[in-house]
């Protein structure tokens, strides 16, 4: 061990620093606001995150893949609405699994197009965006989906419910978070996903079927979504066709700033689980201490380009990029 | 004929075929099921569709510029709705109400100045940290939607002035203002890509990044430029819309970079770089701009024209890439 030299100090902070900005916050805001860390603040974040945070965890699988998805947003609009109205048409015990049905086609879909016809993702996913925003609103006719009769409904459980004094929404998320994070970590498949994200060629020639790997990380990606969807529409119990626009943009925040890198072949389900909560407790924060919802918008650009920025810099041992 | 002549052409021609099909097609269909008895070709329909296809002309324009450099701006709509904001709202600051009508001029300079310089940032930010083009305007986008907000709060900012109004609805031999700013956009920047030196980096740096720095081509610097001009088209797109529309929501402009990039990919610009023609961009934004024209000259609602260009998106991709195909050896395992 050659100690704290200035050296070391550098590459750890590369490496763990989303953590010491995570604490940094967190010290912060507490400073500032002595209600910040008080149980049921930090639960009602921790919950108000579960949407974004369950659509995260497929989106972390997508990018560490090489690939991006940008229409989780209009896609978790697609579930919401779907289900709601579904649920008065064929109740809830129907309407669920339809609803994941329907979601996990829209997912084959794009990950057909992605994975077995190798077109890029950002297009193709530009496209379903908008494709899907149409879609939604074809279904619903452009009108607010509502639950007729809110009372007589079990369905609310799953985004207002509680077990053992713990918000379901964070159960879900937890409980996704663990089995995906253990997929990533620990099962040929997602060894095959690492694979496939830092060098595609190589995947190749090892023998990993790369179309394969692809078109399961959009179907895992688009369950996540349908996940979302049905809290969503269970916390509301009514729904405009436009409550996922502009998430697709935030969840990539949220991975991003977990560190997985957009080449791929990088990133953690654990350091998307820290990004999340990150921009959950930052937007409490800012709120806690008076400013206004939008201020948290300014501090979320500064942080995505200092972590991104600190971590190649911590890769290429140079701080200023070396373009001329 | 050389090999290849026949794909080029089809290539280059695809989205000038793909207008005169909607063109056809929006016709013949608008004689059966139009509400309206006015011909879809209508000379005055086809001046308000140029009109209403600049805005996001402007700003493709500078985005062809962008996605040859093999770099993309997620921020356009942010700016885009910043810069609104500065316009609207600088006419009516104190210092400035001594000018009368010629607070105009000096109102629109500040609004360029401000998309510029927010352009610039984000180049700035791209040449020193190189981070990716991809992360860093996703990260402004957010940024500046926030300056927006701050500005104002989540006010509308409004400001009608009658002489601006007058000047962005007049009609010089046939063409609105707004198109004649489209058009000369498009002549300028065509220019620029064709006959400059820097047209001719921006397409080297895109094709292999690499040797431009080998051949001495100042990448970042170059990249920073080219930010600066999206930021001023984003700016002047701002300026020439809400001069006549004369209030501006803190959410204007979302979506508008979804919009821009739409048009520029189907008018054949290549998201890897190295390859993009300003005149397909134009012919991709008159194409989306017929499309949500034509579908709504037949009776089919907003969904349907979001269904269909997220679908014509995805298929456009798809024949470009058979197009491509032929005599690159595709990894065959």
């Amino acid at each position: 061990m050659s100690g704290l030299t200035k050296q070391n100090i550098g590459s750890f902070l590369a490496r763990q620093g989303i953590l010491v900005a995570f604490a940094l916050f967190m010290i912060g805001f507490t400073l500032a606001n002595g209600r910040f860390l008080d149980p049921d603040n930090v639960m009602g974040v921790v919950r108000s995150s579960a949407i974004l945070g369950v659509m995260a965890l497929g989106v972390t699988f997508v990018v560490i893949s090489g690939n991006l998805d940008l229409s989780v947003g209009s896609m978790m609009s697609f579930s919401t609405i779907v289900v709601l109205d579904l649920h008065d048409k064929i109740g809830p015990t129907l309407a669920i699994p339809a609803m994941f049905a329907l979601t996990l086609c829209l997912g084959a879909l794009i990950g057909f197009l992605v994975g077995y016809l190798k077109l890029n993702s950002l297009i193709v996913t530009l496209g379903m965006l908008s494709a899907i925003h149409g879609l939604t609103l074809t279904w619903s006719g452009g009108k607010n989906m509502d639950i007729a009769d809110k009372e007589a409904t079990w369905f609310g459980i799953f985004g207002q419910g509680e077990i053992i004094g713990i918000p379901v929404p964070i159960l879900i998320f937890a409980l996704l978070a663990s089995v995906l994070g253990l997929i990533l970590a620990k099962t040929p498949f997602g060894r095959k996903v690492y694979a496939v994200g830092g060098n595609g060629t190589a995947a190749t020639f090892s023998g990993i079927r790369r179309a394969r790997v692809v078109f399961s990380c959009y179907l895992m990606s688009s369950f996540c979504v349908a996940t979302a969807g049905l809290i969503q529409a269970s916390r509301s119990m009514g729904s405009q066709n436009t409550v996922g626009q502009g998430l697709e943009l935030e969840v990539l925040a949220a991975v991003i700033l977990g560190g997985a890198s957009l080449l791929g072949g990088s990133g953690t389900i654990f350091k998307t689980v820290i990004g999340v909560l990150i921009l959950g407790f930052i937007q409490n924060g800012l709120l806690l201490v008076g400013l206004q919802f939008y201020v948290q918008y300014v501090v979320t650009w500064v942080i995505i380009i200092l972590a991104v920025w600190l971590d190649i810099a911590a890769k290429r041992g140079k701080l200023w990029s070396p373009i001329a | 004929m050389k090999p290849g002549t026949l794909s080029t052409f089809l290539k280059r021609g695809a989205i000038w075929g793909f207008i005169a099909l909607e063109l056809i097609f929006f016709t013949v269909a608008g004689e059966f099921l139009s509400v309206s008895d006015k011909a879809f070709m209508d000379v005055d329909n086809m001046l308000l569709l140029f009109k209403q296809s600049a805005p996001i002309g402007i700003i493709a324009m500078g985005m062809t510029i962008i996605m040859v450099n093999g770099n993309i701006d997620l921020s356009v709509g942010a700016i885009y709705a910043f810069c609104a904001v500065i316009l609207l709202d600088s006419m009516t600051w104190p210092i400035f109400a001594g000018l009368g009508d010629a607070v105009i001029p000096v109102s629109w300079i500040l609004a360029l100045a401000v998309g510029t310089a927010l352009g610039a940032l984000n180049g700035l930010i791209v040449w020193k940290t190189g981070v990716d083009a991809f992360i860093v305007t996703l990260g402004s986008m957010l940024g500046y939607r926030g300056l927006v907000f701050m500005y104002n709060g989540e006010q509308p900012t409004s400001h009608l002035n009658w002489t601006l109004v007058d000047f962005a609805e007049q009609q010089f031999l046939g063409l609105h203002t707004a198109t004649w700013f489209l058009l000369i956009v498009t002549a300028v920047i065509w220019f620029l890509m064709n006959r400059t030196v820097h047209g001719r980096n921006a397409y080297a740096i895109g094709d292999n990044r690499a040797a431009a720095v080998n051949a001495g081509i100042r990448v970042g610097p170059h990249m920073m430029v080219n930010f600066m001009i999206i930021g001023f088209l984003a700016a002047l797109s701002a300026v020439v819309f809400y001069s006549e529309s004369g209030s501006v929501n803190p959410n204007d402009g979302e979506l508008y970079e979804l919009w821009v990039i739409t048009a520029v990919v189907l008018g054949g610009t290549k998201l890897t770089g190295g390859a993009g023609s300003i005149i397909s961009t134009f012919g991709g934004v008159l194409a989306i701009q017929l499309l949500r024209k034509g579908l709504a000259h037949i009776g089919a609602d907003t969904e349907t024209v979001n269904l269909v260009i997220g679908l014509i998106l995805i298929a456009v991709l798809f024949l470009d890439r058979q197009l491509n195909l032929k005599g690159k050896e595709e990894l065959k395992v």
